[in-house]
């Protein structure tokens, strides 16, 4: 009861103060210009080489295609430009060196939430970047010729739904990392648990592969994971991949683990600040 | 030689002091390549092949790729933090102390747990020596040996050039990050997969195809000219052009005063 009169606390003074820690991360995450030019012609190689790949396995032909070309060429332009959204092997230093060297005994006299903060700091970060670097990347993969190119194949109603489940799926990025960080309060190796982490969320999320060309019965299983409701849903929406009764089972299953990932970062935080030790420093 | 075994020695004896992180990082590593390895996996059961080659095929080549990025990232990788070396005047230090600049900035650097993907790139190869159908003989064994050197020494090469830009530009160039991880990533497939374009740009600009694909094919069986075997020391000769910018960029040099 007590943790939760400093929510009401929270409350009653206005959110502002996360706006500012958002903002600060975000004009940073502008400053790197340059950097970004060098990650656009990066990730424009990247998709690129990409989508080679696939064609020649759809020109050798034996199998089942579960994703037309032009819907992978769609899935692969969006996953390049916004990488940086929804990259798990992202972490922001800052945090984990605070938690280490004990800089984060200075956060927690303020009066603020720590959770609350992080959050907003990883969000903005991860928008100012994306916000560089989307923009070139679609503009260019707009003008590739046939099947490369990035075209709009879907509806009205699915371009809303494609909006929506980006910012789910990126919530669903932020809160999974929460839960990461929030896991090195109890352990002083931090290293190992962020490798693994982060790639079975590369993997699994339709990072290397899309999900769609995984053996069947583990996409079953697979489409149930957080790692599924990540980059996976709004690039398969907006490819046209995912219609029908099927979408709306995936913006679902998002929510779900919004609200699972954040009440588990949000235990964590307390659990950790119950038996936290800042060692010296 | 005796100094930088010294140098390996000591780097290993202080990655010995934090052993649990050392192992974790090291297993991290090869779950990383693991993907890539899976990723094939998957694609090759859907389709059966690419472009005429089969999911072996494709196997040997990736363990070749990998065993070559691994091993010269091992040893030479110290090039790509080289930024951070120029930045904090330490290469001013290695400047005044009579020995090689070359020797000096390998020996900062050891990294021990690129093991993982170097375990990773022996396992797929004794796997498809194991299963594979690739008719030995010694020709062809020379040629892998080779394909292995030639990858080691084009991957160190690009390393290098990396390190003499930084001369120029004072920090780290991402985008040359597209020939090197994206080497170990794509150079999965035969280079042909990706068609004319990027066979030529890795025939003639970037060697990858000297020591990836021709003796590869050479390898399977797919073409006869022996000739092709010893396309990967032609590509050796990256690394002269890379040793030239590094020079360069060494006699230009003016410390940043930190």
């Amino acid at each position: 009861m007590k943790y939760q009169e400093k929510i009401d606390l929270n409350v009653v003074f206005p959110i502002t103060k996360y706006i500012t820690f958002f903002k600060i991360r975000f004009l940073t995450g502008l400053q790197y210009r340059s950097a970004a030019l060098a990650g656009v012609v990066t990730q424009f190689a990247w998709g690129f080489l990409e989508l080679l790949m696939f064609q020649a396995f759809y020109e050798s032909g034996s199998g089942v295609f579960p994703m037309g070309m032009e819907q992978l060429a769609a899935y692969v332009w969006l996953q390049q430009a916004f990488l940086s959204l929804y990259m798990i092997w992202y972490w922001e230093g800052d945090i984990f060196n605070s938690i280490r060297n004990g800089d984060v005994a200075y956060e927690l006299c303020r009066p603020i939430s720590i959770y609350t903060m992080w959050f907003t700091k990883c969000m903005g970060s991860r928008i100012s970047k994306a916000v560089l670097r989307c923009v070139p990347i679609l503009f260019l993969a707009c003008f590739l010729p046939y099947p490369f190119g990035l075209k709009v194949n879907i509806g009205k109603v699915e371009i809303i739904f494609f909006i929506l489940s980006m910012t789910l799926a990126l919530l669903v990025s932020v809160a999974f990392s929460m839960v990461i960080y929030m896991l090195t309060f109890f352990t002083t190796n931090q290293q190992g648990l962020q490798i693994v982490a982060a790639s079975l969320a590369e993997f699994f999320g339709g990072a290397v592969i899309p999900i769609p060309f995984f053996p069947e019965k583990l996409q079953k299983v697979l489409n149930l994971l957080p790692f599924a409701s990540m980059q996976n849903i709004p690039f398969r929406i907006f490819s046209g991949n995912i219609r029908g009764v099927f979408l709306y089972e995936s913006v679902a299953m998002q929510i779900t683990w919004v609200v699972i990932l954040l009440l588990l970062g949000k235990y964590l935080e307390k659990k950790a600040l119950q038996k936290i030790c800042v060692l010296g420093g | 030689m005796k100094l930088y075994l010294k140098y390996i020695s000591i780097h290993i004896r202080s990655m010995m002091e934090y052993k649990k992180s050392f192992f974790l990082t090291l297993i991290g590593q090869f779950f990383v390549s693991f993907h890539a390895f899976l990723g094939m996996y998957f694609m090759f059961q859907r389709f059966n092949q690419v472009k005429g080659f089969t999911y072996k095929e494709c196997l040997f080549c990736f363990s070749i790729v990998l065993m070559a990025f691994s091993l010269a990232e091992i040893f030479f990788r110290a090039f790509d933090r080289f930024h951070i070396i120029i930045g904090n005047g330490q290469f001013d230090r290695m400047l005044v102390r009579p020995r090689g600049l070359v020797f000096q900035v390998l020996a900062s650097q050891f990294e021990l747990t690129r093991f993982g993907r170097l375990l990773q790139a022996i396992v797929l190869f004794v796997y498809v020596l194991i299963t594979g159908d690739i008719s030995w003989s010694m020709l062809r064994i020379i040629t892998v040996i080779l394909m292995i050197v030639g990858g080691i020494v084009v991957f160190s090469g690009i390393f290098m050039l990396y390190a003499g830009l930084c001369f120029f530009t004072l920090e780290g160039l991402e985008f040359l990050n597209i020939i090197t991880d994206g080497a170990r990533e794509y150079g999965k497939y035969p280079v042909s997969v990706y068609g004319r374009f990027v066979l030529k740009f890795s025939t003639y600009i970037v060697p990858f195809a000297l020591f990836q694909y021709y003796p590869f094919l050479y390898i399977i069986g797919k073409n006869t000219n022996s000739f092709y075997c010893i396309l990967p020391l032609v590509g050796t000769l990256f690394l002269v052009p890379c040793y030239i910018v590094w020079r360069i960029g060494v006699r230009k040099y003016v410390s940043t005063g930190s």
